[in-house]
């Protein structure tokens, strides 16, 4: 049994290499910590963002909108899963995860707090939430952790197809009538500030970056990869003819970037804290449909027990 | 509308109610993995509704979603059992269990239509029914043979349901009429089949198959029940309040 400074000079050595840690080598309890509450945040971000979209299912306006959505937030489900598989391997059950998002232990993406409230909304999160969600997660390709990075690989995939359909909703919005166009200028106005807030406070006040660099869990910094959004973003809405809600944002010839405006941190923070529009209803939502389905799950696990004793007997 | 159309409108009709209801579960099913399961049977069933509603609008010029949102709830010729509200899980699970019996015989039967369209339809529905049946049947013998109070549930689930089932298998003038073409399948040809089925599935989960008798129904001819005009209202609102924009 090697010694504890040997493995440590492993895994040091393996993250200098550029190479994967894979779920049976040593690693750092800080660095399992760190995983399991990255993973089990983004896992419960794609659960809980099922809801603001699928708010919009039963009333989508054509049948082949309505037929992308369903395949849209199925999807949603589908990356909570390979997430929740993803954090398995690091010791912790999904259930064990799911009760600690349901006491409020652990947390989910923000901007799931805000309201979807007309159909140009679910425009607006396909293109610019799972815009910036891509945007962070592309470096996460490439991330130390081999079962994150290969889960982000599929995640990255489709979540590229969604980004696609939302722009696609707000181009026909925007192209559209009058009323139309009003209604994507209006779901912009109000989910693109939100959705710079979605890398997390500036450089010098994100608590958790520098020892999350080192591990090579993270690539870019939130500023970095803040920019990079704003840069990708602003030549998409000249061409749906949209207006960014940002007077200051200008280009900056000498850094080879846009510049925006200030950024409402203390919304963020609110927000965070829980007193967004909708975290109380997105938890309640969540809570009550787990509470509802105990009885359908106990039944599984009893209907299985049975089966299992059968087998017994039969042999 | 001819025969084939209204035919046509009604299985259209039965898919599209069906899997608006069904995807009222995405986000509250007891398990990540029955929220894929069931987002999964909705598409599915919108995915026949859109292939038979662009049928059956074809033979007076009306598209897909023209009949989706623009007619009132007297013109809808759906069955009344895929309107009524999706209640617990166990409900759902008896209306699925029925419904996708149903279904496999009807399109297993009506994909050597005469019809290419309605037996092309049918020969892909068939194998997607296939899955939606397993499923309903596997989830019936969990919640029936599982803990008492799921039995309790999933016995009342089926009580529930159990009086609009009558309903898939009524035979009209125009069932016999698109039958006897060759195009089309008259329903109640194979209700025995359906009841031997269910039957079969019902007993080893331990279940006892309803005796109550039929409800008096007539969504086939435009009559609901009250729940129907609520998945209308909230299903076509965007679409009417924009009566001029087509394009979305």
């Amino acid at each position: 049994m090697p010694e504890t400074a040997e493995l440590a000079e492993r895994f040091e050595a393996t993250l200098a290499a550029d190479q994967r840690i894979e779920p049976r080598d040593w690693m750092p309890e800080g660095y399992r910590t760190t995983l399991i509450r990255q993973i089990a945040q983004h896992a419960h971000s794609e659960v809980i963002g099922m809801q603001p979209e699928g708010n919009w299912i039963s009333r989508a306006p054509s049948l082949k909108r309505k037929a992308i959505l369903v395949a849209k937030v199925q999807d949603e489900a589908g990356h909570g899963l390979y997430l929740y598989s993803a954090a398995e391997t690091l010791g912790v059950s999904r259930a064990e995860l799911t009760d600690l998002l349901h006491d409020g232990q652990q947390k989910y993406s923000s901007i799931f707090n805000y309201p979807t409230l007309t159909w140009a909304d679910v425009g607006a999160i396909g293109w610019l939430v799972d815009g910036a969600a891509i945007t962070n997660q592309i470096p996460l390709c490439r991330c130390s952790y081999g079962p994150y990075a290969r889960a982000m690989v599929r995640v990255c995939k489709e979540e590229s197809f969604h980004q696609r359909q939302g722009y696609e909703i707000l181009y026909t919005l925007s192209h559209g009538s009058s009323r139309q166009k009003a209604m994507a200028q209006d779901a912009l106005d109000r989910w693109y500030w939100p959705s710079l807030m979605m890398f997390g406070p500036p450089d010098a006040e994100s608590t958790h970056s520098a020892r999350s660099m080192a591990w090579r869990i993270k690539r870019l910094s939130n500023d970095e990869l803040r920019q990079r959004f704003v840069d990708m973003i602003v030549p998409q809405a000249e061409a749906l003819g949209l207006t960014l809600p940002d007077p200051q944002l200008t280009w900056n010839a000498e850094r080879g970037h846009y510049d925006h405006g200030p950024i409402d941190w203390e919304e963020f923070t609110r927000v965070l804290r829980g007193h967004g529009p909708c975290n109380a209803a997105r938890m309640e939502h969540k809570r009550r449909a787990h509470a509802e389905g105990a009885w359908v799950r106990d039944a599984a696990v009893a209907y299985a027990a049975k089966r299992s004793v059968e087998a017994v007997s039969v042999a | 509308m001819s025969a084939v159309a209204t035919y046509t409108l009604r299985l259209g009709d039965d898919a599209l109610v069906a899997a608006q209801r069904l995807a009222g579960w995405i986000s509250r099913a007891p398990e990540l993995e029955e929220d894929l399961a069931l987002a999964n049977i909705a598409l599915d069933l919108l995915g026949q509704a859109r292939s038979l509603l662009t049928y059956a609008g074809s033979f007076d010029g009306r598209s897909e979603d023209d009949l989706a949102y623009l007619r009132d709830e007297r013109e809808f010729c759906n069955v009344q059992f895929v309107e009524l509200p999706n209640g617990d899980f166990g409900m759902t699970i008896a209306r699925m269990l029925f419904f996708s019996a149903y279904q496999y015989l009807l399109y297993d039967r009506l994909s050597g239509s005469a019809d290419p369209t309605l037996a092309a339809v049918a020969a892909r529905a068939v194998k997607e029914v296939a899955y939606h049946r397993d499923h309903a049947v596997q989830w019936t013998l969990r919640l029936g043979d599982g803990t008492d109070e799921s039995h309790v549930r999933m016995q009342a689930a089926l009580e529930a349901c159990w009086p609009y089932t009558a309903e898939l298998f009524e035979s009209d003038a125009l069932t016999r009429e698109v039958a006897a073409a060759g195009v089309g399948v008259d329903p109640g040809t194979f209700s025995p089949q359906w009841a031997s089925f269910v039957d079969g599935i019902l007993k080893e989960a331990t279940l006892t198959v309803p005796v109550l008798p039929a409800r008096v129904t007539g969504g086939r001819r435009g009559i609901h029940t009250e729940h129907m005009g609520y998945l209308l209202a909230e299903m076509q609102y965007l679409r009417r309040s924009y009566p001029e924009d087509t394009e979305w």
